[in-house]
This record gives C-alpha cells, sequence and structure tokens, in this order.
C-alpha cells in the first residue's frame, strides 16, 4: 500500500490488519516513554489547506511518537497566492525531501491529485465531503475495542445520523463498517442524504425513535448551522426534536449502546444530553484511539520494506 | 526477531531443509534448567529480577525459564513479560516488518535487572533493538541476556550472560528452536 | 494562381461526387474531372466538403491571453477542418460595444487562418442586467449574441432581450443554466458526484431554461438557439418545440456525447466542463437528437484553460476543455452517422444558424467562396496535447486514438492547412 487516500482502498483484512497494529501503538502510548524510533530518518509533512486543530494534533504526535521528521503547515486556501497552483505548492514542499504528506483540504478529491504530483506517499486527513479515511479506521477502532469485536462487525447494527450528504466521516465510516460486515443505517432528512446512494450498503429512515434502543452503536453527525440558511432543514431546534440525541431518547438507549461522534460537538443540537453520563460514551475514546490509529497508518505505509514474498 | 525464529513464516521465505538436529528436547529442557539457576546464582537470589522473552521466538523460554525458576526458589515471584522489538529495528525498508503480539511488560523496569531471553543469538541486532526498547519501560540496573543457541557472526558489540549451547554456524545456514529441539538446516 | 484540390471525394448538401476543384482568386473557379492548376492539392481517398463552422469557441483574446489567443484559436480551428468560429464574447473586456467586437475581428484578420465572428453579449458585461446594444453591434456585423457562460437568468430581460432582437436578423443564444441550482457545483449531480462528494450540477437546472426559453419563444415569436444541450429531458424538450414548429435550434458538444461524470472519479480537472459530463443515458439522447435532426450542430465549446489554472483542486479549477482539433474525429468515430449528415452538422447547419451561409457551408459549386475542407476519414492518429495547435492543453482525450483527420484547410482560397501541417 503506497497511499492511504480512501478507505476504499483497504479490504475487510486490511481493515483488520491495521486495528491489530493499533494495539500495538496503543500499548507503546501506554509506555512510561511512548516513542519509538521506527520512522527515524523519514519526513513526514501535514499540509492543512483546512484549518483542523485536533487532527493536525493527532497527526503531528503519531508521527513524533515514531520519531519522524514532521513538518505542519496551514494555508488557509484563501492566503494561497493566486499565482501559485496547488501543484506548484506540492512540488515546492516536495522539492525539501518528503516521505509522506498529510493532506486535509476542503475539496473533493485534493489527495488524488496530489498524489499524481509527487513521490510521496499521501494520506487523506479529510477532503471536502468525501473521504477521512482515519476516521474510519478510528471508529473501527473503538468500535472493536468497546464491543470486543477482534474478527470484524459481522451482525453488528450502527446508525449514522445527521449531516451525510455534506459528511466524509459518513462516507468513509459507511463503506468501513460496511466491509467490516455490520448492518448500517443512515438516519436523516432527504435533505441531507447525498442526492443519490444508489449502491450504497446501507439502508435509509427517518425515524430515529424506532431505532433507539435497538441498535448497538449510535453515531451522531456534526449539525453545522448554515445548513438553516441553505434551506436543509427549517431550524435548528426542529432537527434536534426529530434527529438529536435528547434526554428522552437518551434514557431508552441500551446501557451497551455505544455513542460516537467526530467531533468538535455542538451541544444542544446533534447531542442534547451531557454525553458524560452516557454509559456508552465513547466519545473520547475515539479522539484517544486517533493518535494510536494514525501511527499504525504511518508506520503501514513508511516502516515496511518491499514484500519479499 | 533473529531471523531463525518466526517459524510460520520465514522472513527470508524459500522452504526450510533440516540437515542436522542439535539439541533434543531432553537437551533444551535440561539447558532451561541451568540456566535458571545461573540466574539466581549470578544474582545472588532474585530481588528485582525481570524475565523478559523476545518476541517471537523467545517468549516460550522466557515462559519456561520462570516457570523452572519458580520451582527452584517457589517464594521468589519474578514477573516474566514479552517485548516486541519491531519498531526499534534497525532494518526498516529492507524488508517487511511482522511485529509480534503487542508488548507485555509486567513490572517498572526503574532499577530492575532484566533478564532478556531469546532463542538464538546471532547478528546481535535484534538484541540492540530489545535493548533500546526497554528504556522506553524504565531505567533497569541491569540487563542479562540468556539464549539457548549462541551461533556466532556478531555485528555488534553484544555477548550473552546465560548460553544453552555454543553452536558454530555457517552465515548462510539457518537455525530453528522449538521445545522439540534445535535443528540446522538452510534454504531453497 | 490558381489552386486545384484532385482526386477526392466532395460532399456537400447537394450530395456526392468525385471531382477536382479548382479555386481562383478566393473562389471556386471550376469543378470537374481532369482539371489542373498552378498548385495541387492530393485529396485521393479524401473527403472535400465545405469549411466547417464552430458556433461555440472561446478564443480567450483580449483579457485571457496566457490560455488562448485569437490567433492561436485560429490555427486549431483550421487544423480542426474550421473555415468559420464564433469567437464567444466573454472576453475581458466582454463583446459588448463595437470596439472589443472589432478588435476580435481585426485580430482575427490578421491571423488570416479563419473567419473569427465575434458573439456579442446579451447583456452589458454579461451580468444579466442591462440589454447590450443589438442594433449598433449588428451593424457592425455581428450575427449572433449570447452571455455564454452564464444563463440569461431574469426571465423578464430574456423575454425583452427576444422581443427586441425581432427584425434585426440575429440569432439569440443562451447558456441554459438555472444558477441557484448549480451554486459551487463541480459535477453532474447524480451517484458518481454522490459517492465522490463533490457539490452536484443537476440537470434541472439546464432543463429549466430550455424549457423557459422555449415557452419565451412561443410567446414572443423570436428564434432561440440553446448552446451545449447535455441532458436527455433537454433534447426532449427541443424536438417537442420543434415538432410544434418553433424556432428552436440546438447544438451539442463532441465532448457531451462521448465522456461521462465517471471520468471525475480520477479527480482529473480536465473533466471539469460546464455544463457537466453527464451520464450514458444523455449521451444517448444527445445521439439520437444529432441523428433525428432535433440537435442542428456539433459545437465544440472548446474553452482553453493554462494547465496552472487546471492544476487547482476541483471546485477552484475553472470549466472547459479543447475542443477544435478533435471534434471531426469524435463525429467521425462515435456517432453512427452518414459522411453527409455528419458534415451537415458540422457545416452548413451551423452555418446558417450563425447567419454566415453567404460565405461558409455552402455547396462546392462554381462562383462559391472557396471556404473548403478536406479530411481523410480513415486515418488513424494519437492525441498528444504537446502537439496540439491550441495554447493550453486542456484536452480530456489526452492518449487516445481516433480516427479522421483534417488534410487541408482552404480560408478564403488560401491553402491555410496542407498535409495536416498549419501554413502560418
Amino acid at each position: 500500500m503506497k497511499h492511504l487516500r480512501s478507505i476504499e482502498e483497504l479490504d475487510a483484512a486490511g481493515i483488520l490488519s491495521l486495528l491489530e497494529l493499533t494495539d500495538h501503538m496503543v500499548e507503546i502510548n501506554a509506555r512510561p516513554i511512548p516513542k519509538v524510533p521506527a520512522l527515524r530518518g523519514k519526513n513526514v509533512v501535514n499540509i492543512f489547506f483546512e484549518d483542523s486543530t485536533r487532527t493536525r494534533l493527532s497527526f503531528e504526535t503519531a508521527a513524533k511518537r515514531l520519531s519522524a521528521d514532521v513538518m505542519t503547515f496551514s494555508v488557509g486556501t484563501s492566503s494561497v497566492n493566486k499565482g501559485e497552483s496547488l501543484r506548484d505548492t506540492i512540488e515546492t514542499v516536495q522539492a525539501m525531501g518528503v516521505d509522506a504528506f498529510v493532506i486535509r483540504h476542503k475539496s473533493s478529491g485534493v489527495p488524488w491529485q496530489i498524489s499524481n504530483w509527487t513521490d510521496a506517499s499521501v494520506i487523506n486527513a479529510g477532503d471536502g465531503w468525501h473521504q477521512h479515511p482515519t476516521q474510519a479506521l478510528l471508529d473501527c477502532y473503538t468500535i472493536r475495542q468497546a464491543l470486543g469485536r477482534k474478527g470484524g462487525f459481522e451482525g453488528l447494527r450502527i446508525a449514522i445520523v445527521g449531516d451525510i450528504k455534506h459528511s466524509r466521516v459518513a462516507r468513509s465510516d459507511v463503506q468501513a463498517f460496511a466491509a467490516l460486515g455490520a448492518h448500517v443505517t443512515l438516519v436523516a432528512p432527504p435533505t441531507l442524504l447525498p442526492p443519490s446512494i444508489a449502491g450504497w450498503p446501507v439502508e435509509t429512515s427517518q425515524d430515529l425513535d424506532s431505532l433507539v434502543g435497538k441498535v448497538d452503536v449510535l453515531y451522531l453527525l456534526r449539525m453545522q448551522r448554515e445548513r438553516m440558511s441553505e434551506a436543509l432543514i427549517p431550524s435548528l431546534r426542529e432537527y434536534t426534536d426529530r434527529f438529536g440525541l435528547t434526554a428522552d431518547r437518551a434514557r431508552r438507549l441500551g446501557d451497551s449502546t455505544l455513542v460516537m461522534h467526530p467531533g468538535p460537538m455542538n451541544r444542544g443540537v446533534e447531542i442534547a444530553v451531557d454525553p458524560s453520563e452516557l454509559p456508552g460514551n465513547v466519545i473520547i475514546q475515539q479522539v484517544a484511539n486517533g493518535v494510536a490509529v494514525r501511527m499504525a497508518v504511518l508506520f503501514q505505509l513508511l516502516g515496511q520494506g518491499d514484500s519479499l514474498a | 526477531m533473529s531471523q531463525t525464529n518466526a517459524a510460520s513464516a520465514p522472513p527470508d521465505g524459500g522452504v526450510f531443509h533440516v540437515r542436522s538436529t542439535v539439541l533434543s528436547a531432553d537437551d533444551i529442557r535440561r539447558a532451561i534448567t541451568r540456566i535458571a539457576h545461573e540466574i539466581i546464582e549470578h544474582n545472588r537470589g532474585l530481588d528485582g529480577v525481570v524475565i523478559v522473552g523476545l518476541q517471537r521466538g523467545g517468549t516460550w523460554i522466557a515462559n519456561r525459564l520462570g516457570e523452572a525458576i519458580a520451582t527452584i526458589e517457589p517464594l521468589a515471584n519474578v514477573p516474566v513479560g514479552s517485548l516486541d522489538a519491531s519498531f526499534h529495528r534497525d532494518d526498516f525498508g529492507l524488508r517487511p516488518v511482522v511485529p509480534g503480539s503487542v508488548s507485555d511488560i509486567p513490572a517498572h523496569l526503574d532499577g530492575a535487572t532484566v533478564v532478556l531471553v531469546d532463542d538464538v543469538l546471532f547478528t546481535g541486532r535484534t538484541v540492540r533493538a530489545a535493548l533500546e526498547a526497554l528504556n522506553d519501560y524504565g531505567r533497569p540496573r541491569s540487563v542479562q541476556l540468556a539464549v539457548i543457541v549462541d551461533r556466532g557472526h556478531r555485528e555488534l558489540p553484544i555477548r550473552p550472560d546465560y548460553v544453552g549451547k555454543n553452536l558454530p554456524t555457517r552465515r548462510d545456514e539457518d537455525v530453528r528452536v522449538s521445545p522439540e529441539g534445535v535443528v540446522i538446516g538452510d534454504h531453497s | 494562381m490558381t489552386l486545384v484540390i484532385k482526386g477526392g471525394r466532395v460532399i456537400d448538401r447537394d450530395g456526392e461526387r468525385v471531382v477536382d476543384v479548382v479555386i481562383d482568386n478566393g473562389v471556386i473557379a471550376e469543378v470537374g474531372t481532369n482539371l489542373s492548376g498552378d498548385r495541387m492539392l492530393d485529396a485521393i481517398g479524401c473527403i472535400v466538403s465545405p469549411g466547417f463552422v464552430d458556433l461555440h469557441t472561446h478564443l480567450r483574446e483580449p483579457g485571457r491571453e496566457e490560455a488562448e489567443t485569437v490567433e492561436t484559436g485560429s490555427r486549431a480551428a483550421a487544423l480542426g477542418g474550421y473555415t468559420a468560429v464564433v469567437a464567444m464574447p466573454n472576453t475581458e473586456p466582454t463583446q459588448d460595444s463595437i470596439a472589443v467586437v472589432n478588435l476580435v475581428r481585426s485580430l482575427g484578420e490578421r491571423a488570416g487562418l479563419v473567419e473569427v465572428m465575434p458573439a456579442g453579449a446579451i447583456t452589458i458585461e454579461r451580468a444579466g442586467k442591462q440589454l447590450a446594444p443589438f442594433a449598433e453591434l449588428a451593424s457592425a456585423g455581428v450575427t449572433l449574441f449570447t452571455d455564454d457562460g452564464n444563463g440569461v437568468q431574469d426571465p423578464l430581460l430574456m423575454r425583452r432581450a427576444m422581443e427586441y432582437s425581432l427584425g434585426l436578423g440575429i440569432t439569440l443564444a443562451q447558456h441554459c443554466e438555472v444558477s441557484r441550482l448549480t451554486d459551487g457545483a463541480v459535477m453532474n449531480e447524480g451517484s458518481c458526484c454522490s459517492h465522490l462528494g463533490l457539490p452536484g450540477w443537476p440537470s434541472i437546472a439546464e432543463e429549466l431554461m430550455v424549457f423557459r426559453d422555449i415557452e419565451l419563444a412561443r410567446l414572443t415569436g423570436a428564434g432561440i438557439h440553446l448552446l451545449h444541450l447535455s441532458t436527455s429531458r433537454s433534447v426532449e424538450l427541443v424536438r417537442a418545440a420543434k415538432a410544434e414548429g418553433l424556432t428552436v435550434t440546438a447544438e451539442a458538444t463532441p465532448h457531451h456525447f462521448t465522456l461521462t461524470d465517471e471520468t471525475l472519479r480520477s479527480f482529473d480537472s480536465v473533466f471539469k466542463v460546464n455544463p457537466p459530463l453527464r451520464t450514458m443515458a444523455d449521451i444517448e439522447a444527445i445521439k439520437v437528437g444529432l441523428r433525428d435532426g432535433t440537435i442542428d450542430a456539433i459545437a465544440t465549446d472548446h474553452a482553453p484553460h493554462p494547465q496552472e489554472s487546471k492544476e487547482q483542486p476541483l471546485d477552484q479549477a475553472p470549466p472547459g476543455m479543447l475542443g477544435l482539433e478533435t471534434a471531426l474525429s469524435l463525429a467521425l468515430g462515435e456517432l453512427d452517422l452518414d459522411l453527409l449528415q455528419t458534415i451537415a452538422l458540422l457545416s452548413w447547419k451551423p452555418a446558417a444558424i450563425a447567419r454566415l451561409g453567404a460565405r461558409h457551408g455552402g455547396p462546392i459549386a462554381v462562383g462559391r467562396p472557396a471556404n473548403v475542407t478536406v479530411f481523410d476519414p480513415d486515418l488513424s492518429w494519437t492525441v498528444k496535447p504537446s502537439l496540439l495547435a491550441s495554447k493550453s492543453r486542456n484536452t480530456p482525450y489526452a492518449g487516445r486514438t481516433m480516427r479522421g483527420k483534417v488534410r487541408h484547410t482552404i480560408f478564403n482560397g488560401d491553402a491555410v492547412v496542407v498535409d495536416g501541417t498549419a501554413q502560418r
């Protein structure tokens, strides 16, 4: 594997083996000195064209714990010199010697474009509404850890609730969860679904109440306020009423139902209760697992010799 | 990991042909018992001693060593752990790295006497990686090395403290250690 | 000096025959067998047809000379077999005044490779607020008006434009797109955009305006030409309008009958175009429309962009692709039409829409202006972007092997392309 641009670049076996590698990274992170020399001499460049403090820190930490050299720069797309193309930017940085680019961009597809212009590995840290493969891996790892599902998610029922249309997390998670055998239901008003989900391995529903208590994992997506002005929902109040985790729905959740969220949360919108009071809340584990999963991805892409088989 | 111990998937690939058996299962049992005695004697008891098997080939030997020590000194309660030094190796990029099981270090190593256990001592590179990995868990008072077979061809200034058998080999030969015995062979 | 085109198969609206054609002083002087002249152009195995007319070319000058100039675009056109191109008005400044229109025309004359017919804008600066001076521009020879790149959004303004155009001898052409439905759009709305997480460009945005303008044509009695149809429903609407006898004409581009939105799975912005590449079903509908006469012309929407502007994220990269040098090959290879019908779609039908029929697209007959294309319908060639005459390289067909290539182009009696090579 050269790049991780989409979770589709991994099959079920590939996902599971990365999760096993993540176990090692979790152990390393628990050591008094959580740093190994595995990627000494490798140069990892994080380019965040769209800011995301938590993902950027997570990747930086992961690279440093493997002893890679890390450069990070955040470029607001507006501040990029108008005369310089994306390709110019990448080739300039590449000239300094890069083994992996970690790319975050508000436009779908940028990691693919970049992989055509560089010999380095490209890791997608989120592109537009398209993909966020390390998020999907850390979500899988969190579920595997919390529910003891080492062999896969066969028979697991997962509901992903909210703004599917604009969500790279939803696209990546649907593919990863389904690849591991889970049964996925998308819960959203039709305005927040993609124009066509033909061929997606999912069911859809607008009735969250009928699913609460029946699913093993309730995955809440971030609801952005600007969706109101785009006439996708009438009001945030109505959204919360129909699709939020309200106190009433929280009471009806089973104790073992995992509650997940990619962060940052809109308290009072998609989640109207204190998540720390939910027995199945694993939101903070998702963040913690992010570092280990990203270490596993970096090691998988940069720490391996050519296969001799 | 030395290149002799990944029995299920030899890192160099190919088919392994056994040429001769060097130690029998009984020889190995006796060697482990002897090394257990030597460890107790050398350290004047077992205070602060931690046995750490190197993955993958050293873990079963470390467990057997722990059992042998417990038989000799039933009250000593020596912790036995295992260490995967994959992430400290110096040959990344030269061959695929297949980590073993997750490391399990059962005690704080600050001030401890660590006995590293491996099946075969060859170039010394695995031990070097293990020494570095151990530092992540604390600063041992001393680190000692126990191996079933020392086959020579060292590339680093490393020597074992406890040896089952010194076994002169050719560089291109392969040595495999299992509870059933030690065999020499080569790849095709 | 006389020029003779020898041994070709002449195909024009009058039919087909194997004859030699002698050209003298810019006009066709003689048509017959065993003719000779001072200079001979071999046409054995080739088709000799009236020159092609492109209703839809972006020459980028003035304003975007880094993408294309009138000269480089004219050269690409001549190599593609065109003897006239309608230059779209989205220049900087806009072709909404006599000064700019005359500048473009004179740049075309200086290049001397094809007739460059500047289109006028329907509204000042294509801003959709105030009508451009149609009559004044018409007096300067402008025959086709469009805000191409933008649809005229305001229905009142479009109604007035159509009413005002009556009797001026001009053609209004619409870029059909309700922009409120395509804000931020990158690619066709459907399963592909859903999967790729790219903002969708719905078919309905085109079809609503196709429908509106057909109804405005009915209301006002004015004609309307619909640019680059891309959806099957648009084709149906036009077909129905024509059946009712409304004066509606339409064009389709080669990329809209050869490429689908699936190409964007590569995230290569060379496939971003307005209107977007659609689905296989749309391609089929457009092919049927071209075959049954619903669609009157093949137009290239030749839209050069410099490499660096295409090497941007998809939502920032400008839409558009080259077309002049590949249109004939794609029409021959992909449409399954007979040669007469193919040439009609490339030559005299678009010439009539652009009101250029007096000079272009006419039959190969004595006394006619000598605007003639000679092409080899069987010659196989591979598209190499670096070998294209356009100043830009954004062809979606790089590496594709095509059949059929222009051999000679004669513009106003002048052999501007000989044996596939531009002569100036």
